[in-house]
């Protein structure tokens, strides 16, 4: 949308404005992960800005916090088991879901997508009753359970939405040609269906990697994943070891993004070759 | 095909024709089969948890479970007087057996709702009462009024009758700030008991106003977006998209940095000169809003660009060729076309925003918190399961029947292929 030639004055300032309103509203969005970054290298102890000097005590100070690096360890625990579950189960139930018709579909799928919908503290406080029950209450086993079916939805959608060119005669072809089912699936189906795989896993790791509510109610200081250590950590005293952390998952997010975009782009390529 | 040859089993076409159905038979079987163990797995940890806590909303069996004769002695009694002498002498040995096993802690506590009294009534009672066992007879009655002269008022009995039964509507009427009479009418609770009330309304109003705010920021981005080069609009989704994928946590911290009283929004406002001293921007409902709209502003952008994408520029063109001004043009013919993106972005924003929780507590204060911090303030604090699962089920069943709206206007057939 450039602007054309013969544009009134009016037209021209209102075309300026709108920009000007855009640049705005996206220095609104990008502002607050940025400024965030250039404080985990201050040398003070306090967030302010202009910083009094350079220094990488608050990334030496989290790598040797048993609390900090516990967190950690247990996110990593968690997080890909989580992922890994909901993936499985995820694709799965996608596949099955394209394949064919059957009574009481619409109520599974409403199903299947209900983790995405319920508010987090209610799912929070049902798996708390139902975990204290069972004895999950304050084990990894919980919070994996818990973080999968907060998880599965994603994978359910991004897989069901790679299927939809999906030609499932493919699956006949192979079958006629003598292959058991499970190798039709890991030979045909998913090097057709991956990018909708692993952008649902990436979706199910990023929930699990910054889920806070569920986790408060079922983890015990042991299992206290990095979500939880960065929330007491704001709110009891935020300090630039906080902005070190922090830095450190906007890395991360914009490694996932980064692979979210090559995966788009692969589509689009074989999209573009067919 | 006739009849006498489908239903022949040796004819060949029927046979052909039962194969055909017993191979889709079979693979509608297997299509289930793909998706049952995810749903069974779903049923099990997430719909049955969430059910059984809903159920909290009605249970009310604190009573029957620690005094079951007692409960059944009381609801068999009409009310006037006091309850006869054999339901009071089950009464004192169920209260004294309630000691052991944490009963009694649950009764007085759910007592307690009914009258602040009851729990120090409980103790009195349980201290004064004479070692002697039931069967010894005696008038337990009278040794009660004794211990304490309640046990003599028919409404001291009426209040445990009360809390007798199965199951209760206390919680959920108390959660819409009603309340039923010694009669059993309903009735609004007095003026200075009314809690509930401003806490949805303020949850209306904050999640309300994070839409129309993330609406109207979203609307003119979405609409560059779409309009600008491939090139230049794919770059400048990068910056709505880190954001999207970046850490709630990260995002409300680093709000919490901007807006604090020497932040930079703070410093820059008093360097301009527009304020002398610090403005109080974080821990009150300008944090709330600032944070929510930046997180939640994605989630609008995303629909609506996905809309505008796939709106021809012409007819824009062709009504002002036409001789319309361009704002009419773009208010008469180009939103039209955006009301779809205009609805599931809302809607969607608005039903993530009514269930906020963590945000709300980190940034902002008492006066800001929204219904899921009062869920998880009943279940943590004080144990008022009832109160909880009360406001928990009024909170999902309007965030339910939302999403049955979301679900209507983005067609079913974009999500799921049937």
């Amino acid at each position: 949308m450039a602007l054309p030639p013969y544009a009134s004055p009016i037209e021209k300032v209102w075309f300026w404005v709108f920009r000007g309103v855009c640049g705005l509203v996206l220095l609104f969005l990008i502002a607050p992960v940025l400024v965030i970054i250039p404080l985990s290298f201050s040398s003070s102890s306090f967030l302010t800005y202009p910083l009094p000097g350079f220094s990488l005590r608050w990334y030496e100070a989290i790598f040797s916090s048993g609390p900090w690096m516990n967190s950690l360890k247990n996110s990593l625990i968690v997080a890909p088991l989580a992922t890994l579950l909901a993936m499985t189960f995820g694709t799965l139930a996608a596949v099955g879901l394209n394949r064919a018709d059957f009574p009481g579909k619409g109520l599974i799928i409403a199903l299947l997508i209900s983790p995405m919908v319920v508010p987090l503290v209610i799912v929070a406080v049902g798996m708390y009753f139902f975990f204290a029950q069972v004895g999950l209450l304050n084990s990894y086993a919980g919070l994996v359970l818990a973080h999968t079916v907060l998880g599965v939805p994603f994978v359910v959608i991004t897989v069901n939405a790679t299927l939809q060119g999906f030609d499932f005669n493919q699956v006949r072809a192979g079958a006629s040609l003598g292959a058991n089912p499970l190798r039709v699936f890991f030979t045909v189906v998913l090097p057709q269906i991956v990018p909708g795989v692993v952008s649902g896993g990436l979706f199910a790791f990023a929930t699990s990697f910054d889920e806070v509510v569920v986790a408060l109610f079922i983890a015990s200081p042991t299992e206290r994943t990095l979500p939880i250590q960065m929330f007491s950590g704001i709110r009891e005293n935020i300090s630039p070891a906080i902005a070190a952390m922090a830095t450190i998952l906007i890395l991360l997010s914009t490694l996932m993004l980064i692979t979210m975009e090559l995966l788009r782009r692969r589509s689009e390529r074989l999209k573009g070759a067919l | 095909m006739s009849t006498a040859a489908s239903s022949s089993e040796a004819g060949p076409a029927g046979s052909l024709k039962a194969q055909l159905r017993r191979a889709e038979r079979l693979r509608k079987l297997k299509a289930f089969g793909l998706v049952a163990p995810l749903a069974l797995f779903l049923i099990i940890v997430f719909v049955v948890p969430i059910g059984s806590m809903l159920w909290r909303s009605v249970d009310n069996t604190e009573l029957e479970s620690v005094m079951p004769l007692t409960t059944a002695g009381l609801q068999q009694w009409d009310g006037m007087g006091l309850p006869d002498e054999a339901t009071v002498g089950v009464f004192v040995e169920e209260l004294r057996d309630s000691r052991q096993g944490g009963g009694l802690g649950r009764i007085s506590r759910r007592l307690n709702y009914e009258d602040s009294g009851y729990r120090g009534l409980l103790m009195r009672t349980l201290r004064g009462l004479p070692s002697v066992s039931a069967e010894s007879g005696g008038d337990w009655t009278q040794t009660l009024v004794d211990i304490d002269a309640a046990w003599g008022e028919t409404s001291t009995w009426l209040g445990i009758q009360r809390a007798a039964p199965a199951t209760t509507d206390r919680y959920l009427l108390a959660s819409v700030d009603l309340e039923r009479d010694d009669t059993g009418q309903i009735q609004r609770v007095s003026e200075g008991e009314r809690l509930y009330q401003a806490v949805f309304q303020r949850t209306l109003v904050i999640a309300g106003g994070v839409t129309l705010i993330c609406l109207a920021l979203g609307f003119p981005l979405a609409y560059l977006l779409a309009t600008l080069p491939a090139r230049t609009s794919n770059l400048l989704l990068i910056l709505v998209l880190l954001p999207f994928w970046t850490s709630l946590l990260v995002r409300t911290a680093a709000w919490i940095i901007l807006l604090q009283s020497n932040g930079l929004v703070n410093q820059s406002l008093m360097a301009s000169g527009l304020i002398d001293s610090p403005m109080q921007l974080v821990f009150n409902r300008i944090g709330v809003f600032f944070a929510m709209v930046h997180i939640l502003l994605p989630f609008m952008v995303l629909p609506l660009y996905s809309v505008m994408k796939g709106i021809s520029p012409s007819y824009q063109r062709a009504a002002v060729s036409l001789g319309a001004h361009p704002f009419a043009a773009f208010w008469q013919v180009y939103v039209p076309q955006t009301v779809s993106g205009i609805a599931a972005g809302t809607i969607l924003v608005f039903i993530m925003a009514l269930g906020y929780y963590i945000t709300p507590a980190l940034v902002g204060g008492p006066a800001d918190q929204m219904v899921s911090y009062y869920v998880a303030y009943y279940t943590n604090s004080t144990n008022n399961w009832g109160m909880a699962a009360a406001l928990g089920s009024i909170l999902l069943v309007v965030t339910l029947m939302l999403y049955l709206v979301y679900h209507r206007l983005v067609n079913r057939k974009q999500l799921i292929r049937n």
